[in-house]
């Protein structure tokens, strides 16, 4: 067994150890659903598409994922067990990178288990079924980059609350900086350069462009290239705040 | 050459036969071995902020050694040993493990290591069978070997019958015990185990005592402690810290021979002769110094010679009018070393 999958498997583990992981999905799914049924009126609309739907997704991802990447390191650096995990024969960026795919696998299965409202727009009508593909591999990115940013301010803390409440933070402004009602109020103060500045490190803007069924190669450069900064920057952190308070 | 060596060694490793009691026979690799040190450390300093932690500290350990590493808390223990390992960088000075150096060599390094760090760290929500899966996985362990490294780490520290439970669950003993079978699971050549006895009860001390015991001919073994005792029941060799620095080291018997206890003769007498005892004897010249210490019916005395030569314990048995209970020469404590190398500055 490789370090890699040896890290992947312990860390997809612990959180199927107790009710966490099948709270989560659960949860997960059902405010997704509830979300799309009745704020989003998805029956009403009559429409043989998911837009609704993903159109929740950046919003739902804000509060779910930081409860999955806020004990990334924090717990680690809290329970002391970073200093085992550092003096085993591993590299740091195996032990980042398994991490993060662990958390990422987590997001993948929640996500995969919303598959019936897939089923039953195909049922109901007649979907364009590339356009729903390219929003889940959107979506499933999206989550990367929600996951990699939270890996990151884990890093800087001990503590998890801390660190879910910093990435729910940074995460709200990389979401709602791509508001067009925000970006218009901005614009009333800001040249245009720094609202197109804002709006394209906005994840909403780049998962609108994927949902909208138009896979433009900058939008998944920024998802992909997000998620490589993020982890570097974890290696990074982890390896300069390793030492405090151990 | 020192690299073949180790490379036959841990080839050697691969031909366990499971059962058997010993790991591997050690006939001509670990002679060769026992001329070079598995741990060699020189210069090592490291602060934090304007704080020194350990200060140009220079020591090695040699295959079949178990170094005593004590010292007051805050001495620089652990940081010495969070260096070696790997996890912290020192600002200066070299860690060699084996053949290969800490920094430049890391994982090559930390292959040989089995570490057991300050407070035995763990994940809480793991049992130990899975916690020992995971390490035996990363240690690249597989099949039969695997099976054998596990059941030898499971039998030498006694966790069959807590090896499902979450580790969160267990008492602080076999939680200590859980790290132990961890750092010996790939039965490294090196071991190095902050305060390995910390929290366990007298019987488990004693087990753990006598595990490290029979690991030591085979391995490089450093274990950090304050319990004093635990440093004459198991370490060849000690070296004592205070503020970064080594302020002393030797063997146990040499180290307690620096105790102003070392050669002073301890007898008891009745409290009836309590007085004419300890008048005659501060008049003997070569007595620098009489204590007594009162206890129910009887006294305890202390009488230290006044030059290291003089044979009172031949002259003191000789009084037959003292009624001595007992009578003993004192080998030095090593409590009384430790006060006085680590007495703060004040």
């Amino acid at each position: 067994m490789t370090h890699l999958t040896a890290i992947i498997k312990r860390e997809l583990a612990s959180y199927f150890v107790g009710p966490m992981a099948v709270v989560f999905i659960t949860v997960f799914i059902v405010a997704l659903g509830l979300l799309t049924f009745t704020i989003g009126g998805w029956f009403e609309a009559e429409q043989a598409n998911l837009e609704v739907f993903f159109s929740f997704h950046p919003w739902v991802y804000l509060f779910f994922l930081p409860a999955l990447s806020m004990r990334l390191w924090a717990e680690e650096r809290r329970n002391g067990s970073i200093e085992l995990l550092l003096t085993l024969p591993i590299h740091l960026s195996t032990i980042v990178v398994g991490k993060f795919l662990a958390a990422w696998a987590m997001a993948g299965i929640a996500l995969a288990l919303t598959g019936p409202i897939w089923v039953s727009v195909n049922y109901l009508g007649t979907p364009d079924n590339g356009v729903i593909l390219a929003s889940y591999l959107g979506s499933f990115l999206m989550a990367g980059g929600y996951l990699a940013l939270g890996s990151v301010l884990s890093a800087l803390t001990r503590n998890q609350i801390i660190a879910f409440i910093l990435t729910v933070a940074v995460s709200f402004i990389l979401t709602i900086s791509g508001v067009p009602m925000v970006l218009d109020t901005l614009r009333l103060i800001v040249p245009d350069m720094v609202i197109e500045g804002i709006a394209s490190i906005s994840f909403l803007v780049h998962f609108r462009a994927i949902t909208a069924g138009v896979i433009d190669g900058r939008d998944l450069v920024f998802f992909t290239s997000l998620i490589a900064v993020c982890l570097t920057l974890t290696a990074i952190i982890v390896d300069l705040k390793k030492a405090e308070g151990a | 050459m020192r690299s073949r060596v180790i490379s036959n060694l841990s080839h050697a490793r691969r031909h366990h036969v499971p059962g058997l009691s010993l790991p591997f026979s050690l006939a001509s690799p670990a002679r060769a071995i026992n001329l070079c040190p598995m741990i060699e450390i020189s210069k090592l300093r490291k602060t934090f902020g304007a704080f020194i932690a350990v200060d140009d500290l220079s020591f090695r350990v040699e295959r079949g050694e178990v170094l005593g590493f004590l010292g007051p808390n805050g001495a620089g223990k652990s940081t010495t040993m969070k260096m070696l390992t790997g996890f912290l960088r020192p600002d200066a000075g070299q860690v060699r493990i084996g053949d290969f150096d800490i920094i430049t060599h890391q994982r090559a390094a930390q292959k040989l290591i089995g570490y057991l760090p300050e407070g035995a760290p763990a994940w809480p929500e793991m049992s130990p069978r899975g916690f020992l899966n995971f390490i035996a996985d990363i240690r690249q362990l597989k099949g039969s070997e695997k099976t054998y490294a596990f059941d030898r780490a499971v039998a030498m520290t006694e966790l069959h019958a807590v090896l499902d439970q979450p580790i969160e669950t267990l008492s602080k003993g076999y939680r200590r015990r859980v790290g132990l079978a961890q750092a010996v699971l790939h039965d490294p050549p090196v071991l190095v185990m902050d305060e390995p006895t910390d929290g366990l009860d007298p019987n488990q001390k004693y087990g753990v005592r006598q595990a490290i015991s029979e690991m030591a001919a085979e391995k490089a073994i450093i274990i950090s402690t304050h319990i004093l005792e635990e440093v004459d029941a198991i370490c060849s060799r000690a070296i004592v810290i205070d503020h970064g620095r080594m302020v002393g080291s030797g063997t146990p018997a040499q180290l307690a021979g620096q105790s102003i206890y070392a050669g002073a003769v301890s007898i008891t007498v009745p409290s009836a002769l309590r007085e004419s005892v300890a008048r005659e004897l501060e008049n003997w010249a070569d007595v620098a110094r009489v204590d007594v210490v009162d206890r129910d019916s009887e006294v305890s005395i202390t009488i230290f010679p006044a030059d290291a030569d003089a044979d009172l314990l031949q002259r003191i048995k000789a009084q037959s009018s003292w009624q001595m209970r007992s009578i003993a020469l004192e080998q030095g404590r090593l409590d009384d070393v430790f006060r006085r190398l680590t007495r703060r500055a004040s």
